[in-house]
């Protein structure tokens, strides 16, 4: 897949560009409960911005302040420059698509989806035509007269897409927008959400709790852990560079080793590990204290698997296989280390027959590059 | 009353009792007879819903079988039963079936029975206007009150029925007579009293008091499955909250205004007791002429001929139009 325009142009990393939905300080809570904690976020014109959280993070309070559903505690959101302080939720140029996509049952699918064009008394011929495009570009053209428990999930979920898109709003929220979809489906829906955005330019604010689905959407995501948003960056940023354990381990998997800075120079750190049972090699320089305690996160695919000792002393251990499950593209390995410590390894299954196939209970050397490690304070 | 609970508790004692018949069928003493009880289709479910068919038939069918039957005799004068036979017979010889059309064709000729109908249902369909607009926002009100509320307040709406119906409307005839608590509290005040007792006003006041509970429990149960985040989308929409309502919550709701409706209406119309005590003497209502025709004109004949017309009339096209409307609504609520 080549790159979205977003990744090409990256306006988060113009210094002059103007931020379109401006988050600044905005806390909620609900009696003693701090529900969204202190959060300020720049999102620009025409990203797919992901809030992507475990469940009761905050992130669908923060999505529902947005919408104006909630009033925040505190804290400012200024939506194209202007303030959303005071404004209802029927006058802000915000649509939303709910998560159980919420269409009027009593209404034809044109009805649901003219609903929005109808509250703004625009002419029958503009409503009658826009409906009709919209209807177009989800794909849903001769289902206009059906009711909505005549179509299936995929298909009700794109209604709920137009009926949300059609008011042409400056921004779009979308709670969870895939969650009621089968596996296949999502698949195929993601790419399709991707594709209508690009064409209609209407900036998104995704909520989600699956990490696959903010991964293939977003343009940046932001994670949030109990109310605050512990990290902001681009699906790429996120995965290889997290900033903390939390990121690190919610974000796809991981193996952590706990550890001990015992020599700090400027291009290098070594750490001494007890859980890889020798010492780590991590080859860019780390902020932070000497003798800190720190965690060494290296993803499973970046981790090599052999029978023969590597020769670099740094970043090996061996083990024993105890478990592999064949995925077909590639097998995840589990192997305890002499340390006692189990670690996940996935390999690509790069040829169709191999005589020296890696099995249970084999011996082998766990080992990765210098640069594969992630090296986190907290 | 479609409460939940209530038939959630109704399938759950069906279902107990359904597998203790079984169970019984399947223990040894009765091991022998199952066959032929299969045989004869007396499993435990044919025999549950038997019960019901059975108190139908019993309560409802028989008599209203046995009122047609009266409606085609005639009237006797003297001797019991004041009516004649249908079935007689003839020199001890052969059956001889009498069927007389006379009653119904009475109605048809003396206006008086046209205008008692057509006023019935006119009293009948304003109270059930004002039903409607007194119970909607209670039954809303109740759905939206926060849910440990909830059951307190359907308990205030069903406490009346704990006291006797007639008592009620003998509180109500206390309240509004010429001497009665209001005119008490008006004259201390010094204004004149009002005439209150034996009007429209009062039989009114009596039919909705007694029928409001009819109308708030099958709208409560109706608004309270709603989503509420149908509301939100429409907002989200553009749309003000009171226009979400106009254009989500009430057409959604139609299936629970019918049923209200329908149980206020058709027994508001035969209704004889509310307007007999609180409306005034010439208050026109088919339950009165009923109620009149069997007690002073001992017209049996007449008087089932009356009710029988008024179920044709009245049942069949409200039943038609209930069948249809249930389609309807199984149609849309089921997404």
């Amino acid at each position: 897949m080549a790159a979205r325009p977003e990744e090409r142009k990256a306006p988060w990393l113009d210094a002059k560009a103007q931020p379109y939905i401006r988050i600044e300080g905005i806390t909620k809570k609900f009696g003693e409960f701090v529900a969204v904690n202190d959060v300020s976020l720049n999102i620009y014109r025409g990203e797919i911005f992901c809030l992507l959280g475990g469940s009761g993070c905050g992130k669908t309070t923060l999505l529902r302040m947005l919408a104006g559903f909630e009033q925040p505690s505190a804290g400012r959101i200024f939506i194209d420059g202007v303030s959303m302080e005071g404004v209802p939720p029927y006058e802000r140029p915000v649509n939303m698509m709910f998560q159980s996509y919420a269409l009027f049952p009593h209404m034809t699918v044109e009805q649901n989806v003219a609903f929005g064009l109808k509250q703004e008394k625009l002419p029958r011929e503009e409503i009658e035509s826009r409906v009709a495009d919209m209807l177009g570009i989800v794909k849903l053209g001769g289902m206009e007269k059906r009711k909505p428990h005549q179509l299936s999930g995929g298909q009700r979920q794109r209604v709920a897409l137009a009926r949300s898109l059609v008011k042409r709003p400056k921004l779009l929220l979308l709670d969870e927008p895939l969650g009621a979809l089968d596996k296949k489906l999502r698949e195929h829906t993601q790419f399709e959400l991707v594709n209508i955005q690009e064409r209609l330019g209407v900036t998104f604010i995704v909520v989600t709790h699956d990490q696959e689905e903010a991964m293939t959407l977003a343009s940046r995501i932001g994670v949030m852990n109990q109310g605050y948003i512990v990290q902001v960056g681009t699906p790429h940023e996120i995965y290889e560079f997290p900033n903390s354990r939390f990121v690190t381990e919610f974000i796809g998997n991981v193996n952590m080793f706990e550890g001990r800075i015992v020599e700090d120079e400027p291009d290098h750190v070594t750490i001494s590990s007890d859980e890889l049972g020798g010492p780590l090699y991590v080859g860019h320089g780390v902020s932070a204290a000497p003798e800190a305690q720190v965690w060494a996160a290296v993803r499973p695919e970046k981790m090599i698997l052999s029978r023969e000792q590597p020769s670099f002393e740094y970043n090996r251990a061996s083990g024993v296989i105890k478990e592999i499950a064949y995925m077909g593209d590639a097998s995840i390995y589990l192997v305890l280390l002499d340390s006692g410590k189990t670690v996940r390894i996935t390999q690509p299954n790069t040829y169709r027959h191999a005589d020296d196939r890696l099995t249970w209970d084999d011996r082998v050397w766990v080992s990765w590059d210098e640069s594969s490690s992630v090296v986190v304070t907290e | 009353m479609a409460n939940p609970s209530y038939l959630a508790l109704g399938t759950r004692i069906i279902s107990g009792i359904d597998k203790l018949l079984s169970t019984v069928i399947a223990s040894s003493p009765y091991r022998w007879s199952s066959g032929i009880v299969r045989r004869a289709g007396l499993t435990g479910r044919t025999l549950v819903i038997a019960v019901p068919w059975i108190w139908l038939l019993l309560f409802f069918l028989i008599p209203f079988v046995i009122v047609l039957k009266i409606s085609f005799a005639e009237t006797r004068w003297l001797g019991s039963p004041p009516y004649t036979p249908l079935l007689e017979w003839v020199s001890g010889q052969y059956l001889q079936i009498k069927l007389s059309v006379g009653n119904y064709l009475f109605l048809l000729s003396d206006s008086l029975y046209a205008k008692a109908f057509l006023s019935s249902v006119k009293v009948a369909a304003v109270s059930t206007i004002i039903c409607l607009l007194i119970g909607y926002p209670m039954a809303y009100a109740i759905a939206r009150a926060e849910s440990k509320w909830r059951n307190t307040l359907l308990l205030l709406i069903i406490l009346p029925f704990w006291t006797s119906f007639l008592l009620r409307v003998y509180a109500w005839m206390g309240l509004l007579s010429n001497r009665g608590v209001i005119n008490q509290v008006l004259m201390a005040l010094g204004f004149e009293p009002i005439v209150m007792l034996q009007t429209d006003f009062a039989m009114y006041i009596g039919i909705v008091y007694s029928y409001l509970p009819f109308m708030i429990l099958p709208l409560y149960s109706n608004l309270e499955k709603h989503d509420l985040t149908l509301l939100e989308a429409a907002v989200d929409l553009g749309s003000r909250p009171f226009k979400a309502f106009l254009s989500i919550t009430l057409p959604l709701s139609k299936p629970g205004v019918i049923a209200g409706s329908m149980l206020v209406f058709i027994p508001a119309v035969g209704e004889f007791v509310i307007p007999r005590l609180l409306g005034g003497t010439d208050s026109l209502m088919i339950g009165r002429v009923l109620w009149d025709e069997y007690f002073l004109n001992r017209n049996w004949p007449v008087a089932s001929a009356v009710a029988i017309a008024l179920l044709l009339v009245l049942v069949i096209p409200i039943m038609i139009f209930q069948r249809y409307q249930a389609q309807e609504a199984a149609g849309a609520m089921k997404s």
